[in-house]
C-alpha cells in the first residue's frame, strides 16, 4: 500500500473549526487543541486557514532549541518539547516559519501538532483530517490527490534565502511554480500591497 | 397557569444552560472505552455516521466512522462535541411541577402522568377535543414521529398536532409534491460530484450542512462550475465561479430571468418538456416578461450576473440544484422553490446520474419526521388526512373506526395564535423550543402564558419549558434505539449507546404511559421501538414514502436503505424519477408559473433595513443542546449583527459596538460584526439564543399560504448604536442569553 501523507488545501477551508474541536479530543491532547485555524481578515473576507505542523525535514524549531528538547521520530514527525527538557524559552515559537509551536505557561511546556502520532503510528488517520468536512485537510496517498484534485501538491517553501522541505504537502493552484511566502503584517498597511481579491459585496453589486 | 413561577434568572441558575467542557470524569481519567457504538450524529439532516465511545454506561468521546458512505468519517464541530451533552449537569432526572414563587418541585412519575392525563381530559371535557394541542419536533426518530401522530389522533383525539418542521422543510416539501408528486430530494449525494453545473440557492452549506462541502468541492475538481445565490458571501461563496448576492426575497427575479435567457439562447429541452411535463407554456409565457433587467431589479443585483448564471446553467450536460431555507423561509417560500425547479425541468436534467436536485434538510430527522404523520394535515406514509382512502388504510392499521380519526388541524403558527386567542387551552410539547425558534417572541410568550395547562417533555429545561406546569424528563438520541431518514432519503439506524440516566425515561415509554391513562393502552402496547417500526412499515405500505421493505437488519447490512422500498427484495430507490417517470398519476412533472411578489414586510422609511436570520456552524436550532456544550459555546458564545461597513457608518456603529436591531415587534441588542461580506441593505443575526438575545423577537409571524412556513428571512428593522446592556439577563452567561 502506498504511503499515506498529509495535504492542506487552503482554498477548500470553510472555517468550521471541526479540526480544532477534534484535535482536543485526541486522547493524548486532553482538551488542548494543537491545530491553529486562522481567520485571515474577517472585516473583509470569510477566508480562514488551518495550520498543522508542516513537519520540516530539518526542523528549525529543533535546531534553535537550546535545551535540545524537540525531537524528530525516525519517520520524520517533529514532536512537542520533552517536558523534562523544555525550559519555556519560546525560541521555537519565534523561529517556526509556519507559526506552529505554542508555549503554554500553565504547564511550562511547548506543545505542537504531532501528526496525531498516537493514531498515525498505528495506521489510523489524524483526527483533524479525518473529520474535516471540506477535506481542506486530507490524509491520503499522493496518487489519490493527483488523481482527484486539480491543484498541485507542494512540499518545498522558500522563505527569503532559506528553502524548507516539509513532510506535509500544501495543494496549490495548477501552474504555481514555487512557493515564496512573504510576511504581511495585518493592520500595518503592508497588507494593501499583497494580492487581495475583493470580497466586498457592495463592489459586486456595482458591477455592470 | 403557564407563567414563569420565579424570575428567569433563578431558573437559569438551577437548570442552566451550563456549558459542559469536559467528558464525564474529566480529561485525565477518560481512559479506554468499553465499546464503540456505530450510530449517527443527532444534529442536522446530514445525519453523519459516528462511533460513540462508551465506558461504564457513559458516553465519553467519539471515534470517526470512516466506513459509513455518506460522510466517511467527516464531522462538523457539533458532531465532534455532541458526546459532551451526556455529561451535562443540567440533565432533568425527575418529573417536575410548577410551584408559584418557588420554581419547580420534583414529583413522582405516576403522579405526574396522572396529572397530565387528567388535565387533557378536563380541558377536552370543558372545551372540546381540539382545545388540547400537541406540538412535536423533527429531531425525533421515525418511530417517535409515528408514535406522536398516532398518540394525538388515537389517544388524545385532537386534530391539533403539528411539528417544528413547519419552520424548516415545508416550503421545499410542498413545492416538491406539487411538481413531482413526491416530497424527497430527488438524488443521492453521490450524484453531486458528477454534475457539470451546480446551483446552490439559499444555503450556507459551510455552516448548515458542512459535510456537503466536500461533495461540492469534488464536483469542482471534476470541472464543475458552481453558482451560489445568497445575500451573504458565505464560506462556500468565497471561491465559487459565480456568487450572486441576491436581495433577501428576490430569488424569483434570478430564476425567472435565468429561464428567460435560456429560452432566448435555445438552452431548453423542448422534447423532454413536451413528453414528460405539463404547464411549460404558461411558464414560458410568464418568464417572457422577466428580462435580465427586470429580474435584476427584483433581485437587487446587476443583470450581468443573471446572464452569467444562465450561461453556466443553460448549456451544461449535467446539473444539480441544491436549495435550502434561504429561499424557503418566505411568505412566497413555495413559489421560490417552484421557480427554482422550473430551471431544472426546463433543461430535462433530472432522473439521471449527475442530474437532479435536492432540498437540504435542516433538522436531524427533517425528512423522516415529515412522513410519519405528525403534521397537522398528514397520516403515516406521507398520506393525506383528508383523503378518504388514506384515512381508511390508516384506520385499519390503527384498529380504530375511520370517523374517529380527526380531520386536518392547525399548523404551528396558527396553532400558537389559537392559544393566544383562547381557542386552545392545553398543550403537550416535545422536541420543540418555540421560545427561541418561533417568530415574534413576545407574541409566543403571551400565548404560552394563557394556557390552562402546559406539559413539556424534554431532557433539559428549555426556555419554553420555563412556562410549563409539568415537565417530564425524556431521553437523548443516544439513549434510545430507532431510525431516521437523512437528507438523501436514506433510512438509517440510531443505536442505543447508553440507557437514560436514573429518573429519566425513553420518550416513547412516556407517550405510551400517557396513552394508557387516556384509555388507549391497547393501541400503544409496544414492547420496544422495533415494534413501533414494524407497525410503521405496515402503515407506510402503498404510501408515497413506502418503508415496508426496510428492516433494521437491512439498514445495518446495507448502511442505509432509500425509500420507497416496497418489498424485502426491493433494492431501495437512491435516485427518484429515472425513466423519467414522476410521482404524479400521469407520470409527468407539473411545472408552475410563478410571479414575484414582495415580502409581507418590506423595508420602509421607518424601518429601512432588511433583517435576515439563520444558523452558525457551532449551534443547532434553538440551542437547547449546543448551548450546553462547552467547545461549541466557546466557538460562538453569543449572537451578533453582521453589517456592511457602509451601513454601519451611517449609524455610527463600529466593530464590536453593541447594536440595537429593532422591528415593529421587538428588539435585540447584540455586538456588531462589521464586514464587507454582506449586502449593505441587509443585516444578519443568527437565531440560536433566547430571551433578549433572541433574533426572533424581531421576526415576522407572517406565513406562506401553502406551506405555512414563517418569513424568517425578511423583516424590516431599524438600527442604532447601543450601550452595553447591563440588566439581569445580560449578566447571565452568554449561553443563557447574556453578553460576554
Amino acid at each position: 500500500m502506498a504511503e499515506l501523507a498529509f495535504f492542506i488545501d487552503y482554498s477548500r477551508c470553510i472555517g468550521c473549526r471541526a479540526c480544532v474541536q477534534a484535535c482536543e479530543e485526541c486522547d493524548t491532547h486532553r482538551g488542548r487543541s494543537m491545530i491553529h485555524l486562522e481567520v485571515i481578515e474577517r472585516d473583509d473576507s470569510v477566508q480562514t486557514a488551518p495550520q498543522v505542523c508542516m513537519h520540516c525535514k530539518d526542523p528549525i524549531c529543533a535546531r534553535v532549541c537550546p535545551a535540545d528538547a524537540i525531537k524528530q521520530t525516525p519517520d520524520g514527525v517533529t514532536q512537542s518539547a520533552l517536558k523534562p527538557r523544555c525550559i519555556g524559552c519560546s525560541n521555537c515559537v519565534v523561529a517556526c516559519p509556519f507559526g506552529v509551536p505554542r508555549y503554554y505557561a500553565d504547564i511550562d511546556q511547548m506543545m505542537k501538532c504531532d501528526y496525531c502520532y498516537d493514531r498515525t503510528s498505528v495506521g489510523k488517520r489524524p483526527m483533524c483530517a479525518t473529520v474535516c468536512p471540506s477535506q481542506a485537510l486530507a490524509f491520503t496517498t499522493l496518487e489519490e490527490i493527483q488523481r482527484t484534485r486539480r491543484g498541485k501538491p507542494v512540499a518545498r517553501f522558500t522563505f527569503g534565502e532559506e528553502a524548507v522541505e516539509t513532510k506535509v504537502f500544501v495543494v496549490v493552484p495548477e501552474g504555481t511554480r514555487d512557493l515564496r511566502p512573504s510576511l504581511v503584517q495585518i493592520g500595518a498597511g503592508s497588507e494593501r500591497e499583497a494580492p487581495h481579491p475583493s470580497y466586498d459585496v457592495a463592489d459586486l453589486l456595482e458591477q455592470t | 397557569m403557564a407563567r414563569l413561577p420565579v424570575p428567569v434568572v433563578d431558573l437559569v441558575k438551577r437548570f442552566g444552560p451550563h456549558a459542559q467542557r469536559e467528558p464525564a470524569g474529566g480529561w485525565s481519567t477518560r481512559g479506554e472505552p468499553d465499546r464503540l457504538v456505530k450510530t449517527h450524529c443527532c444534529f442536522c439532516g446530514q445525519q453523519c455516521g459516528i462511533q460513540l465511545k462508551v465506558k461504564a454506561d457513559k458516553v465519553i468521546g467519539f471515534e470517526p466512522w470512516e466506513d459509513f458512505p455518506f460522510n466517511q468519517g467527516k464531522l462538523c464541530p457539533k458532531g465532534v462535541k455532541r458526546y459532551l451533552q451526556d455529561a451535562s449537569p443540567d440533565r432533568l432526572l425527575s418529573p417536575l411541577e410548577r410551584v408559584e414563587g418557588e420554581g419547580f418541585r420534583e414529583i413522582a412519575w405516576d403522579a405526574a402522568l396522572d396529572r397530565v392525563a387528567g388535565e387533557i381530559r378536563r380541558i377536552q371535557g370543558q372545551h372540546g377535543p381540539d382545545a388540547f394541542a400537541v406540538l412535536t419536533g423533527a429531531s425525533l426518530t421515525n418511530e417517535k414521529a409515528y408514535l406522536m401522530g398516532k398518540f394525538a389522533r388515537v389517544a388524545v383525539r385532537t386534530a391539533n398536532i403539528d411539528y417544528n418542521g413547519r419552520l424548516c422543510m415545508v416550503s421545499a416539501g410542498a413545492a416538491s409534491k406539487k411538481v413531482f408528486g413526491i416530497d424527497r430530494s430527488a438524488n443521492p449525494w453521490s450524484d453531486i460530484p458528477k454534475a457539470e453545473a451546480i446551483l446552490v440557492a439559499g444555503s450556507n452549506v459551510a455552516e448548515c450542512a458542512p459535510i456537503t462541502t466536500e461533495y461540492l468541492w469534488q464536483a469542482r475538481e471534476n470541472g464543475a462550475k458552481l453558482i451560489v445565490l445568497d445575500p451573504r458571501l458565505t464560506p462556500i461563496a468565497r471561491t465559487v465561479d459565480l456568487f450572486i448576492p441576491v436581495r433577501p426575497g428576490g430569488d424569483i427575479g434570478v430564476f425567472n430571468a435565468m429561464l428567460h435567457v435560456m429560452i432566448e439562447r435555445g438552452w431548453i429541452d423542448r422534447r423532454f418538456l413536451a413528453e414528460h411535463t405539463t404547464g411549460w407554456e404558461t411558464v414560458e409565457e410568464t418568464v417572457r416578461r422577466y428580462t435580465p433587467e427586470v429580474g435584476a431589479r427584483i433581485a437587487g443585483v446587476p443583470p450581468a450576473l443573471i446572464v452569467k448564471a444562465a450561461e453556466i446553467w443553460g448549456p451544461a450536460h449535467s446539473s444539480f440544484l441544491l436549495h435550502a431555507r434561504g429561499i424557503e423561509h418566505h411568505t412566497k417560500g413555495v413559489e421560490n422553490c417552484l421557480a427554482a425547479l422550473n430551471i431544472v425541468l426546463a433543461t430535462g436534467r433530472i432522473g439521471r446520474e449527475g442530474c437532479g436536485y435536492a432540498m437540504i434538510t435542516g433538522q436531524g430527522n427533517g425528512q423522516g419526521a415529515r412522513e410519519q404523520g405528525q403534521k397537522c394535515d398528514q397520516l403515516p406514509g406521507s398520506r393525506d388526512i383528508e383523503n378518504p382512502e388514506h384515512r381508511r388504510t390508516i384506520a385499519e392499521v390503527w384498529g380504530v373506526p375511520e370517523p374517529s380519526i380527526p380531520r386536518k388541524g392547525l399548523s404551528a403558527v396558527p396553532l400558537v395564535e389559537a392559544i393566544h386567542d383562547g381557542r386552545i387551552k392545553g398543550l403537550l410539547l416535545i422536541c420543540f423550543n418555540p421560545m427561541v425558534s418561533l417568530p415574534d417572541q413576545r407574541f409566543v410568550g403571551e400565548a404560552l402564558e394563557r394556557l390552562e395547562h402546559f406539559t413539556v417533555i424534554d431532557f433539559f429545561l428549555s426556555e419554553t419549558a420555563h412556562f410549563a406546569d409539568v415537565v417530564l424528563p425524556g431521553s437523548l438520541m443516544e439513549e434510545d434505539e430507532g431510525t431516521t431518514t437523512n437528507v438523501e432519503g436514506r433510512v438509517i439506524h440510531h443505536r442505543r449507546a447508553v440507557p437514560p440516566p436514573a429518573g429519566a425515561r425513553e420518550d416513547w415509554r412516556i407517550i405510551c404511559d400517557l396513552a394508557a391513562r387516556l384509555g388507549a393502552g391497547d393501541k400503544f402496547a409496544y414492547r420496544d421501538t422495533r415494534a413501533i417500526f414494524e407497525e410503521l412499515r405496515v402503515a407506510s405500505r402503498g404510501g408515497i414514502s413506502d418503508y415496508s421493505g426496510i428492516t433494521w437488519e437491512r439498514i445495518d447490512a446495507e448502511k442505509g436503505v432509500f425509500w420507497p422500498c416496497p418489498s424485502i427484495d426491493h433494492p431501495g430507490t437512491p435516485r427518484l424519477y429515472e425513466g423519467p417517470r414522476f410521482g404524479h398519476p400521469d407520470g409527468k412533472a407539473h411545472l408552475h408559473a410563478v410571479e414575484w411578489r414582495p415580502a409581507a414586510e418590506e423595508p420602509d422609511q421607518e424601518y429601512p433595513v432588511i433583517l435576515t436570520t439563520g444558523r452558525v456552524v457551532a449551534h443547532y436550532l434553538s440551542g437547547t443542546q449546543t448551548r450546553r456544550i462547552g467547545g461549541l459555546v466557546d466557538q460562538t458564545p453569543e449572537p451578533y449583527c453582521e453589517i456592511h461597513p457602509r451601513l454601519a457608518a451611517r449609524h455610527g456603529i463600529a466593530k464590536d459596538d453593541f447594536v440595537k436591531v429593532e422591528s415593529r415587534r421587538g428588539a435585540v441588542i447584540v455586538r456588531a460584526l462589521v464586514t464587507t461580506t454582506i449586502r449593505p441593505d441587509t443585516v444578519f443575526v443568527p437565531y440560536h439564543w433566547p430571551l433578549t438575545r433572541a433574533a426572533n423577537r424581531c421576526t415576522n409571524r407572517a406565513i406562506d399560504p401553502v406551506s405555512n412556513i414563517p418569513e424568517f428571512k425578511v423583516c424590516a428593522v431599524r438600527l442604532s448604536r447601543a450601550e452595553r446592556p447591563d440588566d439581569a439577563i445580560a449578566r447571565l452567561a452568554p449561553e443563557a442569553g447574556g453578553v460576554r
